[in-house]
């Protein structure tokens, strides 16, 4: 290639690249807001955790506040609870989608509330000052254990007790964290008695936790009980009579000094109108159907008259 | 996990890929400059004073050897999500490259050219700016080449902490099981490297006129 | 108690030095995936370059598909290979292969170019074949940078190898992302101690490999250049 077409390329190719930038950066800060300090205030940093459905609830509060005037920053698939809490506590988050019941049993492991208003009351209880729970939806994504159907008829199993006297030959697949959570391995072993032969990390309840399953790497597996997957693979769903895994409603976690009247009102109007079989649908129409986040809850948000 | 290859991903989300190509450019250039700001007087200060140059070297290399998840994952705890968790990771790995260049780069100016220098009267700043660091640009550049090429690439891995870029892409498309996303992701992180190292060569052929004439004449 | 220490009491704990968690089995892993990696990436790029390097046809593809090759972002191809094949040890060793063959094919291609022309008449003028060329005097003479390839290579396939724990699998990654999702900070830092240690381990054992096979004619001529 003679240098007058070298240079030609490497001019063209450079301003395209900067033209795909520059469409789309628009008002973009990629140095964020600042070495960890928080936004600036009528405006809010909304975080999510590393799965799917937490990010479009992430992005369904993110749209409903833009509706009413609030700027919202995001800063999406940080990581698990383990990682993300003490970011909300200093502020440098300040909305988080959390499930209360699976919050309690971070925040105390002795905890055994059950039934939303209890685990709400119990959840605030123990929040640090600076951190406050705002209303409940009815929606809940619990954490759960399921099987393959093929696994089940083998060992006959429906509930976790079943799982007890058969676990050892089990091998059990889940996020890292679920290792040493109350309400995941801990929880099983105190709870129920139950003791897998091995432990293997794998996602957050992701399509690899889902192929390792089907695949039969692990006999078992920790998956949420609006995943798509479960009824699409025909996975079993033991129960929790003991109710390890309490209630699990989606409630938003706020910093008190990074919002306002709106933002709590917004929200609370939001968690009203959401429940279980809907964010089942809108779960499926993202991981199963590839639609974007950001599409799904601009729909679902217009439907329900909230932008 | 399937072939579900829905091309159409890609003209829906141009404004997405433009803005993430924004963030990617940023974290990735910003250590580059940033570290040649750092390794030049470091550097200097290396050929002036030969005994730190091991040293130096032996540290560099040290923090180089670390693996960038680690490096990242320690850093949110002072500088939280912002790009520096990501920009002082790569500035270090980027020294760690440039260092060895500045210092063969300086070394690599021929003795009769120096001498020649302090012959027509050329202070040593003079000198230096006039006529070893020009000199040594070729080697420098070889460093920024290959240094620039590595953090295109690195940059994703700050994805996995939730830290922008190209990356969150290849995130998006593990977790939703979408192979359409990474291969873009893949593409243009490719692309990108390949058009930086190029405007690289023809920065350095700007900078090094006497290279150009060497070749037209021969 | 500060990080070194917890991560101190992480290495000499007992129970950490057995089981499938444990360290020995971890490092068992990573090495596992590494060398059948290295394995492939050579056994495909070693004949590759040297007869691209010996032929002298397609040389300017081999080296600019190396350098672009350079910048393949390994969480993009390891996540890719998952997605597409799923999850198990053969999609997990195609991104590492494919990125390690890159800096074996262009090192072997430039060692091979480097040998003197002068040589390769002599040897011609002793009335040696083509291949003969090619294995008793080229390859000799190329050692050290086709050492220098696998070095590279190895390096890159055991930091990458760390990347792969994200889709699940074991090795030294395990320990970062573990530690990280239940913030035991000390088994993160752990396992990123670990992981130095065994990238200095691979440089030292390539350079034990050269000092062992490179003659030593051909090695006074590298380092006197």
């Amino acid at each position: 290639m003679n240098s007058r077409i070298r240079t030609t390329v490497a001019v063209a190719g450079v301003a395209a690249l900067m033209a795909l930038a520059a469409c789309g950066s628009g008002n973009t800060n990629p140095l964020g807001s600042g070495s960890g300090a928080s936004a600036a205030p009528g405006s809010v940093v909304i975080g999510s955790a590393n799965f799917q459905e937490n990010v479009l609830l992430g992005e369904i509060y993110a749209q409903a506040l833009e509706a009413k005037g609030v700027t919202v920053k995001r800063q999406f698939n940080i990581g698990a609870r383990e990682i993300i809490f003490d970011q909300i506590k200093s502020g440098a988050l300040s909305i988080l989608p959390e499930y209360n019941g699976a919050l309690l049993a971070y925040l105390d492991k002795t905890a055994t509330a059950t039934g939303t208003s209890d685990v709400d009351a119990a959840v605030a209880a123990k929040l640090p000052p600076e951190l406050q729970l705002l209303d409940s939806a009815a929606a809940e994504d619990k954490d759960s254990v399921v099987v393959t159907s093929a696994t089940a008829a083998k060992y006959n199993l429906k509930t976790l007790d079943d799982l007890a006297p058969v676990a050892k030959n089990l091998v059990l697949g889940g996020p890292p964290e679920f290792k040493t959570r109350t309400q995941g391995v801990v929880g099983l072993d105190k709870t129920y008695g139950i003791q897998f032969k091995e432990f293997k990390s794998l996602d957050t309840a992701g399509p690899i936790t889902v192929a390792a399953l089907k695949k039969g790497d692990v006999q078992a597996a920790n998956l949420f009980t609006t995943d798509p997957a479960v009824p699409e693979n025909g996975f079993v769903v033991l129960t929790d009579p003991k109710n390890l895994f309490s209630s699990q409603n989606v409630t938003p976690l706020v910093n008190k000094a990074k919002i306002n009247s709106t933002v709590s009102g917004t929200l609370n109007a939001l968690s009203a109108k959401l429940d279980t079989t809907t964010l089942a649908e809108l779960d499926k129409k993202v991981i199963s159907d590839k639609q974007d986040a950001e599409t799904v809850a601009k729909d679902w948000l217009k439907a329900q008259g909230l932008t | 996990m399937t072939w579900d290859w829905r091309w159409s991903w890609i003209g829906s989300h141009v404004d997405l890929l433009g803005q993430l190509l924004g963030q990617h450019i940023y974290l990735a250039l910003t250590p580059v400059l940033l570290g040649l700001a750092i390794s030049l007087p470091l550097g200097l200060c290396c050929v002036r004073w030969p005994r730190i140059y091991p040293v130096v070297l032996a540290l560099t290399s040290m923090l180089y050897a670390l693996p960038s998840l680690a490096l990242f994952v320690v850093l949110i705890q002072y500088t939280g999500f912002s790009g520096w968790t990501v920009i002082i990771p790569l500035t270090v790995y980027t020294l760690a490259v440039l260092v060895r260049n500045v210092v063969d780069g300086l070394r690599s100016v021929p003795d009769h050219v120096r001498q020649a220098a302090v012959a027509m009267g050329f202070s040593a700043a003079r000198r230096l700016v006039q006529v070893e660091l020009p000199m040594a640009v070729p080697v420098v550049f070889a460093g920024l080449r290959v240094a620039t090429v590595a953090n295109i690439s690195l940059v994703s891995i700050g994805s996995l902490i939730g830290i922008s870029g190209l990356g969150q892409l290849f995130v998006d498309g593990i977790q939703r099981d979408f192979p359409t996303p990474i291969v873009v992701g893949i593409v243009l992180t490719v692309a990108l490297a390949v058009l930086a190292d190029l405007a690289l060569v023809l920065l350095q052929r700007f900078l090094t006129p006497w290279s150009r004439t060497r070749r037209a004449r021969s | 108690m500060n990080i070194v220490q917890l991560v101190a009491d992480w290495f000499t704990q007992p129970a950490q030095w057995s089981g499938a968690d444990g360290i020995p089995n971890r490092v068992g892993e990573h090495l596992y995936y590494s060398g059948l990696a290295l394995l492939i990436a050579a056994a495909i790029a070693l004949p590759l370059g040297l007869l691209i390097g010996h032929t002298g046809r397609a040389g300017f593809l081999v080296v600019n598909s190396g350098n672009a090759a350079r910048a393949l972002p390994t969480l993009g191809l390891v996540g890719l290979a998952v997605v597409v094949w799923g999850i198990g040890l053969v999609p997990t060793l195609v991104p590492l292969v494919a990125l390690a063959v890159p800096p074996i094919l262009v090192n072997a291609y430039e060692g091979i170019r480097q040998v003197d022309a002068e040589l390769k008449d002599a040897a011609k003028g002793v009335g040696m074949t083509g291949s003969e060329v090619l294995f008793r005097v080229e390859l000799p003479v190329a050692l050290p940078l086709i050492i220098l390839g696998l070095r590279t290579a190895a390096i890159q396939i055991v930091s990458t190898a760390t990347i792969a724990a994200y889709v699940g699998l074991g090795g030294l990654g395990r320990y970062i992302f573990d530690g990280l999702a239940r913030r035991e900070y000390d088994v993160m830092v752990g396992g990123a101690v670990l992981a130095v240690l065994l990238a200095l381990l691979t440089e030292a054992a390539f350079a034990l490999l050269a000092r062992l096979t490179v003659a030593p004619g051909v090695r006074h001529r590298a380092t006197t250049q």
